[in-house]
């Protein structure tokens, strides 16, 4: 029964944000159902939207997730961009520059190394938090500038590839991680996603690490009478939350691109938060709004190929879907958020 | 005095939700009388309460004021009408003086410039001629809380209210300021003032009022005027059966040592504190709250570190162990405020019923659920926690059975010592004889047992030893029989400094 109110309640939210972005387009001189069906054409329409459509949820599945896992420990990762980049990066230096390897070990090292630089590039956030008091949500936001502009600066210098393109070269055919079909650009990096799903939700509601996890998300002030060590705990939650995003990031690189390409990433980072925050920060929950995301992404792109109106619409269409579908839940997380971080503060 | 009907509120009907907070309520309150209202948390007392100070609006019903029928539908309306009401968390301003709180909102002006002189020596009549003594060009952040109540008082009745209503006016009083209370009380009562006193408190109930109106559930159980009343009809009453108010205390021989502390320092906080706790034995923190007492606590369980001295179990000393290592060893702590540090309000119960304990239901990381379902059933069928199912969240259920979860996690799980704060604040009159009984048989076992609370008659009832703490420092101690309530009291204000009365080792 709850469920399905909370549905129904979705797709209100869902249907309002379609007719305010409707009359917007219609006031602007176009026509909003024209779009809307080359939207969801483009979106569900054929293989090769679904295929679209995956290929743009598959990275907010691993950011998405990040975000989640963090504040389930009640802590608030905005730092998930940044760490998605480092993990990119390491992985794609991996791919590119070890010597010859068997084929999955290659490929199993470039993963843990995007996951490594992302967990630890997380954990200076954690560090500072423990040791200097310092707020997270301030630490990952300022980590993501560093983090971004320093995979920039290698992608420039350090590791650039020849050409006229911020990239590294290209990853060897050691460290691909297959694509599902060709013709699209679908990879088993949605795999990995999945099967991460799947093991968070064991972690969180399996483990006693889990358990004390979420105990400290949900009151730090009673975790620590429990005799939980909260900062070790927070700082264990901010380095997985990063390991995830770095691996969005490794997944990218190794499934999609071949290689880090600078600016690669047009936020899937920052998308996370909604997503975790619209799938309630369960698993599953995250799960199925990265896959509404993804959904969004591709029929915007689909519509800003199909049809003459202009990009900036796209993002209008987005961003009011985004306002009216998250909002709600992203106020009452944020109030939330504000107030742990305080309570832990305290301790 | 002839019963002039000052107050009638008929069959007054009022939901939150599915919630029926009051169910066909009757109050009739006689001009210039006491009328206590009483009931367990949630009767619906507060609620009945706040409709006729015009916060909630009833769903049915009538109010008559002086026989008049009125509608109330803000507390303004309210106040002009003559109705005040004193709330548990005062209502004032700290940084004002006493005289700008009392006059707020009410100031009396010449020509636009306030009249000082006016209202100055309209209070300084009132405080006169009731006894209320205050002391107008303090700041309200700098006197007690007794006096601040007085400012709540004289702040009814400068806004000329006939009819105050109290709600829990004794919470956070010493037992001196509570019979000071009393006292302006009666004589309020002889200006002709009504009073309406909320309350669970059965001997103040007795001390003070005229006439009690006892609800349960929402709904009204009759009145009764108190010459006619007893403590065990009037518990009767507000729980629906028999309830020993005074528990059984049972010989226990006293074994060793087990819980000490040694010059127990924390900043400014805690002063030189030397407890002893033997094997079989209770000993209460008797203390007005604010005296140190969550200090102690937390020290004593591992969340702070003392600035000096030394916390002793069974001969090891354990002042640099984590709380965690302190539970492993056997240190059960039930914490001042349940939702608080106590328990995950959204949490399931068996969520609950393991916290601390979790490290004992892990197999190989994972979480032993038969384990931990077998002891969560044991605890809610043990320690009578009425509950659907251990899936249930324990934001359902109510502050009797939360605190029935919490002693029964702690006290299943095996503890040697026991620190237990506050243990039936907001539990109602049937809960609080159940875990009054729970604790003496954990006496009874051998446990070594401290016992904070702010309740005396809890400390006195219990307690084989009483130390009083003041200021943050133990200032007296001794066995429970030599204590009268008004010594007690008396150390509790500070009021007598330790050389006056042998302490006895």
């Amino acid at each position: 029964m709850k469920i399905i109110k909370k549905a129904a309640n979705l797709l209100l939210r869902l249907a309002l944000a379609l007719i305010i972005a409707g009359i917007i387009l219609f006031v602007s001189g176009y026509s909003p159902l024209k779009a809307y069906k080359a939207m969801i054409w483009g979106a569900i329409g054929n293989w090769n939207g679904i295929a679209l459509s995956l290929v743009q949820a598959t990275p907010l599945i691993f950011t998405g997730l990040a975000v989640a896992f963090a504040n389930n420990c009640g802590v608030f990762n905005i730092g998930a961009e940044g760490q998605l980049y480092l993990g990119a990066m390491a992985a794609g230096v991996i791919g590119a520059y070890l010597p010859p390897l068997p084929h999955y070990l290659h490929l199993l090292l470039a993963l843990l190394g995007g996951a490594l630089f992302g967990g630890l590039w997380a954990a200076i956030a954690a560090w500072l938090k423990v040791k200097a008091n310092a707020n997270e949500v301030i630490m990952t936001i300022m980590l993501n500038s560093i983090g971004i502009l320093f995979c920039s600066y290698l992608a420039n210098y350090t590791f650039k590839a020849s050409g006229p393109v911020a990239q590294t070269p290209e990853i060897k055919s050691t460290a691909v991680l297959s694509r599902l079909s060709t013709g699209t650009q679908l990879s088993s990096a949605i795999f990995l996603g999945l099967a991460l799903i799947v093991l968070v939700w064991f972690v969180l509601y399996r483990t006693k690490f889990g358990y004390e996890i979420r105990i400290v998300g949900a009151n730090p002030r009673a975790a620590a009478t429990a005799g939980i060590n909260v900062a070790q705990k927070i700082t264990a939650a901010l380095f997985i939350s990063g390991t995830l995003a770095g691996l969005g990031g490794a997944g990218q690189v190794l499934g999609l691109h071949g290689r880090f390409i600078d600016g690669f990433s047009p936020g899937y980072g920052f998308d996370g938060i909604a997503v975790a925050i619209l799938g309630g920060n369960s698993p599953i929950g995250v799960l199925f709004s990265a896959l509404l995301f993804g959904l969004m992404r591709a029929g915007g792109m689909v519509l800003d190929r199909t049809t003459n109106i202009p990009v900036d619409f796209v993002l209008i269409i987005q961003a009011v879907i985004i306002v009216m579908v998250a909002a709600p839940e992203l106020f009452k997380a944020l109030k939330g958020g504000v107030k742990d971080v305080r309570t832990v503060v305290k301790q | 005095m002839e019963a002039l009907e000052a107050l009638r509120m008929n069959k007054i009907v009022k939901s939150f939700g599915s919630l029926k907070a009051l169910d066909q309520v009757d109050l009739t309150v006689a001009k210039g009388e006491i009328h206590c209202l009483l009931g367990e948390n949630g009767a619906g007392k507060t609620t009945l309460m706040k409709i006729l100070y015009g916060i909630h609006q009833q769903d049915e019903g009538e109010i008559y004021l002086n026989a008049k029928k009125v509608k109330i539908s803000s507390p303004k309306e309210a106040i002009t009408q003559g109705i005040s009401m004193v709330f548990q968390h005062f209502m004032l301003i700290p940084n004002l003086s006493v005289m700008e709180n009392i006059i707020l909102g009410q100031e009396e002006t010449k020509m636009g410039i306030l009249a000082d002189k006016e209202s100055r020596n309209k209070v300084a009549n009132l405080s006169e001629k009731l006894g209320l003594k205050v002391r107008l060009d303090m700041l309200v952040e700098d006197i007690p809380v007794g006096e601040k109540q007085r400012v709540e008082i004289i702040k009814a009745l400068y806004r000329g209210a006939e009819i105050i209503i109290l709600d829990e006016p004794t919470a956070v009083l010493t037992p001196q300021e509570v019979s000071e209370l009393f006292k302006v009380l009666k004589t309020l009562k002889e200006d002709g003032k009504t009073i309406i006193i909320i309350t669970h408190k059965l001997k103040e109930t007795l001390a003070v009022a005229d006439k009690v109106t006892v609800l349960r559930n929402g709904k009204n159980q009759g009145s009764i005027t108190t010459d006619k009343a007893t403590p065990e009809i009037l518990a009767q009453m507000m729980v629906g059966r028999n309830v020993m108010l005074e528990v059984v205390k049972g010989k226990v021989e006293k074994g060793p040592v087990i819980f000490e502390t040694k010059g127990l320092n924390l900043k400014d906080k805690l002063k030189n504190i030397n407890l002893k706790i033997h094997a079989g034995e209770i000993v209460g923190i008797a203390g007005v709250e604010g005296n140190g007492q969550t200090e102690l606590l937390e020290t004593l369980i591992g969340l702070c570190s003392p600035t000096s001295g030394s916390i002793i179990f069974d001969q090891k000393d354990i002042t640099k162990d984590s709380v965690e290592e302190r539970l492993d060893q056997g240190l059960g702590f039930i914490p001042e405020d349940r939702n608080d540090r106590g328990l995950v309000n959204n949490f399931k119960l068996w969520q609950n019923a393991i916290l601390g304990y979790q490290k004992r239901y892990e197999k190989k990381g994972l979480l032993d659920f038969a384990a931990i379902t077998k002891a969560s059933e044991t605890i809610v069928k043990n320690y009578q926690v009425k509950v659907l199912g251990i899936d249930s969240k324990s934001s359902s259920l109510s502050g009797g059975n939360a605190q029935k979860l919490l002693v029964g996690r702690v006290f299943y799980h095996n503890p040697r010592v026991l620190i237990i704060a506050h243990p039936t604040r907001g539990v109602d009159v049937g809960a609080i004889e159940y875990l009054h009984k729970e604790i003496l048989s954990m006496r009874s076992q051998g446990k070594a047992i401290l016992l904070v609370s702010a309740d005396l008659d809890e400390i006195r009832q219990l307690s084989d030893r009483i130390a009083v703490i003041y200021e943050g420092a133990i200032t007296i101690e001794g066995d429970g029989g030599d204590f009268t309530e008004d010594e007690l009291g008396l150390y509790m204000a500070g009021g007598l400094r330790p050389e006056s009365k042998v302490v006895k080792a």
